[in-house]
């Protein structure tokens, strides 16, 4: 990956607190498991930011490598990678998700 | 296309004490829901297992499947340990 590559996404994940890297919009989702996660995230109520890797085939690419993650959709709260669609899922529903936000001081 | 029992293959050639159920969910190879449990995720968070997983399914993840919806834990397991 180059190091541009690397510093952009960097910036990205520090310039917000939950970001959904993702198939499509937070208005049109365009896969069924990154609207999967947008739901959640409105469930939690928090504000969150989404970056859509279809308009963006290098970062689609790079993204993967710096996550060491195969697929999107891509969480990030506080900076840090929380999962794809199963965990989140299995996050929201123990209450897990909800601490982590916590944590990073959106909810 | 992989067919489950490929994929299946693939995942007990890594975990080969695992309880692995695998479903083609569109009956077109390219999206499978699977279930793992092997006491090789003891102790490991939720995205270690499923790097463990996506990592014995190798260039298949990359290339011949699109979408893999994934359970894992290790068995009867009282408690998941967080993820960071």
């Amino acid at each position: 990956m180059a190091e541009d590559t690397r510093t952009r996404i960097e910036q990205l994940i520090a310039s917000s607190k939950v970001l959904l890297f993702m198939k499509g919009t937070k208005q049109l989702p365009a896969c069924g498991f990154s609207n999967a996660v947008v739901q959640i995230l409105k469930k939690e109520g928090v504000p969150f930011e989404t970056f859509n890797i279809l308009g963006d085939p290098e970062m689609r690419q790079a993204l993967k490598e710096y996550s060491h993650w195969p697929t999107y959709p891509q969480l990030y709260v506080g900076g840090k990678f929380v999962g794809g669609c199963d965990i989140v899922s299995e996050m929201h529903e123990s209450g897990e998700l909800a601490q982590q936000l916590r944590a990073a001081g959106v909810k | 296309m992989p067919s489950p029992e490929s994929v299946r293959s693939r995942i007990l050639a890594a975990f080969p004490d695992a309880r692995v159920e695998v479903t083609d969910l569109t009956g077109t190879g390219d999206h499978f829901q699977a279930l793992v449990v092997t006491s090789a995720f003891a102790g490991r968070t939720r995205v270690e297992q499923h790097k463990m997983v996506y990592a014995a399914l190798g260039e298949l993840m990359a290339s011949a499947i699109h979408a893999l919806a994934l359970t894992t834990r290790p068995p009867e397991a009282p408690a998941q340990p967080k993820d960071p």
